[in-house]
């Protein structure tokens, strides 16, 4: 008996039991046998298909009218048919895609793994986290033989797989940047000619970059259109914006990027951040840089690893756990 | 939430109003209008932003793509009527000093 044979006898037994006795129980019968065989993948038409025979078979008698009202409806079904085979397709595509993407992800978390720097005079903190499966966002830290630390931060416009394929052309820039130790403004100088040349035009990348010197404890840097930090200031404990005027990278040919500096004394420290994070909308509107700056002076106990920690968990509770943006949060904060 | 787009023409100069937000969800509708318009050589495009309350850096790179366009085509790009919301964005992006901006509400250009 094949397969077709085994489905029509159980299909008229269960079929003709509820002609019988119409009973609710006879209806769940039926509404596993039909589970079972969406499993096996049998088509609406197929199922009409089975119905006409079960009922050819259980009333051979059946009046003419209603054998050809079957016929009409199987031609019907088939349209639901060819709607059902491409839902199926589309499945299996999207599952195919899913893992490619999972693996793009997991390339993208292993390209952008950096050592976080270790200077005695600095503690620093670092959370960064995709809205989606890949992330836009970018940080980077450099330690070089003089324990001076650079640090950027960069946001590409837009979200999910473009702007993760952008962000990798940044990577490689700044690898392939002639020295590790670069002037703040030269450095985005360098990085937007890549990116003017190489991007699409409705595209842009925001970014930040610093220079920190252990020697002088002095702070320089750069902003090409990015998002504000902070300055915190521990003597008068204030937090004040760190203000950069500069292009976003790749629009202009030839923009200038000025350089400013800070120094910095025992306990001051530099906030950066992506626009993910003064972006995040929670059910009472928009979250303002005041409250940030809240959250993070009353943590300013805490390590700077446990203070961006908390904001993020903090910001990810205001707006039910679903990030709209990827979120970036940085400290820098200069421990002796 | 979505975006309106109303377009009036008037000889070489076209007025684009737009209502309601410029996010992701929105620029490619904005795109579409405003590219086509850039490119003909000579054209005056002016955006109004009056009632524009969101836009997020997906609607700015509309803008720098309107730019873009409109150096290469000849063509002249304006934005005006912003609010300082949106204006902020412009200027942290420093598109503000390479997009002709005019009339900013609450607060001057």
């Amino acid at each position: 008996m094949d397969d077709r044979e085994i489905q029509l006898r159980r299909y008229k037994s269960i079929l003709s039991k509820y002609l019988d006795d119409q009973s609710e129980q006879t209806l769940y019968k039926g509404q596993q046998f039909s589970r079972k065989m969406i499993e096996q993948k049998i088509s609406p038409e197929e199922a009409v298909s089975l119905h006409v025979s079960a009922m050819e078979s259980l009333y051979p008698d059946m009046p003419q009218e209603f054998k050809n009202s079957y016929a009409f409806l199987l031609e019907m079904m088939i349209g639901y048919g060819f709607a059902y085979r491409e839902h199926q397709s589309l499945r299996s595509r999207q599952q195919q895609l899913e893992t490619e993407i999972e693996i793009a992800a997991n390339m993208q978390q292993t390209l952008l793994m950096g050592e976080m720097p270790t200077v005695e005079s600095l503690d620093i903190g670092a959370v960064s986290k995709p809205a989606k499966k890949m992330n836009g966002d970018y940080y980077h830290f450099v330690q070089d033989e003089n324990d001076c630390v650079s640090v950027a931060i960069a946001d590409v416009i837009g979200k999910g797989i473009p702007a993760a394929l952008c962000m990798s052309m940044i990577k490689y820039a700044m690898d392939s940047a002639p020295e590790q130790r670069m002037q703040p403004s030269a450095m985005l100088g360098n990085l937007n000619r890549v990116v003017e040349q190489n991007v699409d035009p409705n595209m842009f990348i925001t970014m930040f970059y610093g220079l920190y010197d252990s020697f002088n404890h002095r702070f320089y840097y750069s902003g090409a259109g990015h998002e504000p930090g902070f300055f915190y200031n521990a003597e008068n404990d204030d937090f004040g914006e760190l203000y950069t005027k500069g292009l976003v990278l790749g629009v202009s040919k030839k923009p200038n990027y000025r350089e400013y500096s800070k120094d910095l004394q025992k306990g001051d420290m530099i906030v950066l951040l992506s626009d993910g994070v003064t972006e995040c909308r929670s059910s009472k509107g928009f979250i303002e840089r005041d409250e940030i700056v809240a959250m993070i002076r009353s943590n300013l106990h805490l390590s700077a690893q446990e203070i961006v920690n908390t904001v993020y968990r903090e910001l990810e509770k205001m707006q039910e756990f679903e990030l709209r943006d990827d979120f970036t949060l940085l400290i820098l904060r200069r421990k002796v | 939430m979505n975006l309106q787009i109303k377009q009036e023409d008037q000889d070489n100069i076209h007025e684009l109003s737009l209502s309601g937000e410029v996010d992701a969800f929105t620029a490619p509708q904005l795109r579409e209008k405003l590219m086509p318009l850039t490119e003909k050589e000579g054209e005056t495009i002016v955006v109004k932003l009056a009632n524009v309350n969101y836009m997020d850096s997906t609607g700015l790179g509309v803008f720098v793509g309107a730019l873009k366009s409109s150096k290469q085509n000849n063509s002249t790009l304006k934005l005006t009527g912003m609010t300082s919301r949106v204006h902020r964005l412009f200027e942290i992006t420093g598109l503000d000093e390479v997009i002709d901006i005019e009339d900013v509400k609450g607060g001057s250009v």
